[in-house]
């Protein structure tokens, strides 16, 4: 069992004409096998929480606290979150040129995992995770994201989720890009995972499509930098009739 | 013995092929005060197969240089090491060249040739190696339809100097591929030059150079397109590391007036790893026909990514693997060009040894 707590977060980025202030007071609560669903409009903040809680360097945080099963996330190092269990399914790839799939594959299991799979086990571990996802075998040769089709990459990214076994994962818009053939793969592949490992997933989407594969637990209305609204799987149906009008003008 | 010196003008830093070049650490090869230690260094690591053979005898130049250390290696001797490869000899296996008899006190002046015969296919590998004050006049001749792929490795000792013209002659319908690798010595400055005498050849001239604490690595290259449709394409990758580490890239691209039909492309991207450390890089396009098939350049010199970095870390992989992934993912490219896997891992596994004691 873990429990990803944050408690009123409070995040600026850091831009050329200085902070601006984007989370205004987050807070929000997964435990394992639930699953949370973000809406909210575009810049309303949802990949600022993303990525304030996977640690990337841009954002600086202002106030407030993620714990980790009461251990300080904000205080560790981008690798040392992922190695505590968490992980975040990014809404933009990163290409890594002249890094293959596989050795970055392995390069992070070993991170993982504290020492090297066992190269027999490790080469149909990874076959098996990519068959599940329908992505060509291929793509273990191919550099990291290097060329990737949209679709492609959200595949590689829950492809990664499976084989990394995390406690709590974000998915950050996993569903955009991807046909529907390979929006029903990929939510069997985070089905999977929540059943396998008991997996707590804060899912943040625009569409209530994905929803009707990944069912989640919570719904939360993101708007201006904080959580506005909370409510059951309902609630995503009435935003997608009524739309964010309700929200962003309070 | 001394050099004579009056024959030649001396380089004072102010003119254009020498004003990024340190000539205080040249060790007197640019202005004569260089001793000659009359060695011949270079030598074939292994028996040589049927159609190649590997001589000593007394070669005119194939084509003149405006180099003034070349102009005194000419000067000093007519005694060519030369590696013929007969014409449609077909080899599957690299020849490997390397150095013997290194020196520190005295300098080397070197020639050596390389000529493929008509149709022949061959790879060959120079590996430099050791202590030496090396300067080298190194011309290759592709006779019509030949094919070489000519890897040079760097991988001098940290006092070593090593200034070099490594110059292709391509005729009709020659490929020539070239891959310089410089991770070693204290100053290598080495002119890549091509010039093609027959329409229908090819130049690919490739290189990495990852130089550390002060090193200075020149790469000079020169392409003259004086003959229509030949293709050429350039691509050099440099990483650095350190205080006072510099490196120059230097692409010199001419297509002529009769060179219609070229199509040509140079880029060159550096990695600056540290501070302290100066990456000068300067593409240089002259057209004189605008009847070619295309002409392009592009140059960056940038830090650490990021988003590459953060991407690899939320993976669980630590700051110190992250950024050896990305140094051996940039150079990976160049560096799977050379087909030899020995080497290859040799040289990544240095890079990250270096990266490692420059505590990257
Ligand atoms: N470097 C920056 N300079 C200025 N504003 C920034 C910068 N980076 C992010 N922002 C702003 O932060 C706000 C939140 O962005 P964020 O990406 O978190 O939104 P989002 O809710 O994920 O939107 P979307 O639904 O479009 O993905 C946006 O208004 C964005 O413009
Ligand atoms: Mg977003």
């Amino acid at each position: 069992m873990s429990r990803l707590e944050i408690r009123n977060l409070q995040v600026s980025v850091n831009t050329d004409a200085g902070a601006v202030d984007i989370l205004k007071g987050v807070d929000l609560t997964i435990n394992s096998g639930e699953t949370h669903a973000i809406m909210g409009p575009n810049g309303s903040g949802k990949s600022t929480l993303a990525y304030s809680i996977a640690g990337h360097p841009k954002y600086t945080i202002v106030g407030g606290s993620v714990t980790l099963d009461g251990a300080d996330v904000l205080e560790m190092t981008v690798d040392e979150r992922a190695k505590a269990g968490l992980f975040l399914a990014m809404q933009y790839p990163v290409e890594v040129p002249g890094v293959s799939v596989s050795n970055f594959l392995r390069t992070a299991a070993t991170a993982l995992r504290g020492e090297a799979p066992k190269l027999r086990t490790w080469v149909g571990e990874v076959k098996e995770a990519m068959e599940a996802l329908n992505m060509d075998p291929a793509f273990a040769s191919r550099n990291v994201n290097e060329g990737f089709s949209g679709g492609e990459k959200k595949r590689h990214e829950i492809m990664q989720l499976e084989l990394l076994k995390p406690k709590i994962a974000i998915l950050d818009e996993t569903d955009s890009g991807l046909d529907v053939d390979a929006l029903r793969i990929v939510s069997e592949g985070v089905n999977r995972a929540k059943e396998n490992n008991n997996l707590g997933v804060l899912l943040i989407t625009h569409y209530t499509r994905i929803l009707k594969y990944i069912k989640p637990d919570f719904v939360h209305v993101f708007a201006n930098g904080h959580i506005v609204e909370e409510g059951g799987p309902d609630l995503a149906d009435k935003l997608e009739a009524n739309g964010y009008a309700d929200y962003v003008s309070k | 013995m001394s050099l004579a010196t009056t024959n030649y003008l001396t380089p004072t830093g102010r003119e254009e092929a020498w004003r990024f070049t340190p000539l205080k650490r040249l060790q007197g090869l640019h202005d004569g005060a260089a001793i000659d230690g009359q060695r011949t260094s270079l030598v074939s690591k292994a028996a040589l197969p049927s159609g190649v053979n590997f001589v000593r005898e007394s070669l005119q130049p194939l084509a003149s240089s405006d180099d003034v250390i070349i102009e005194r290696v000419r000067g000093l001797t007519d005694d060519v090491s030369h590696l013929s490869i007969a014409a449609n000899c077909e080899l599957t296996e690299p020849i490997f060249l390397g150095r013997v008899l290194g020196a520190l006190e005295t300098a080397e002046f070197s020639r050596v040739r390389i000529s493929l015969g008509a149709h022949a296919v061959a790879t060959v590998v120079l590996e430099n190696t050791g202590d030496t004050v090396l300067a080298e006049d190194l011309e290759i001749s592709l006779a019509p339809g030949s094919s070489l792929k000519f890897v040079t490795i760097q991988e001098f000792e940290s006092k070593s100097v090593y200034t070099a013209r490594h110059h292709a002659v391509v005729d009709k319908d020659a490929q020539f591929k070239s891959i310089t690798i410089t991770v070693g010595g204290d100053v290598v400055r080495i002119l890549p030059t091509v010039e093609f005498t027959a329409p229908g050849g090819s130049a690919e001239l490739l290189g990495v150079y990852f130089a550390t604490s002060g090193q200075f690595f020149e790469h000079r290259m020169h392409v003259d397109h004086a003959v229509p449709h030949a293709k050429s394409r350039v691509n050099y990758k440099g990483a650095l590391v350190g205080r006072d580490t510099h490196t120059v890239w230097i692409g010199d691209v001419l297509i002529r007036a009769v060179a219609e039909g070229t199509d040509t492309y140079e880029l060159n991207r550096n990695l600056l790893l540290s501070d302290g450390s100066r990456a000068d890089s300067v593409p240089n396009l002259e057209i004189e026909t605008g009847e070619i098939v295309g002409a392009g350049h592009a140059s960056t010199t940038g830090r650490f990514d990021d988003e590459q970095l953060f991407y690899l870390m939320s993976r669980g992989i630590s700051m110190e693997n992250a950024r050896r992934l990305v140094v051996r993912g940039f150079f990976n490219e160049i560096i799977t060009e050379i087909g030899i896997e020995r080497i290859q891992e040799r040289l990544m596994d240095r890079i990250d040894g270096e990266l490692e004691k420059a505590g990257v």
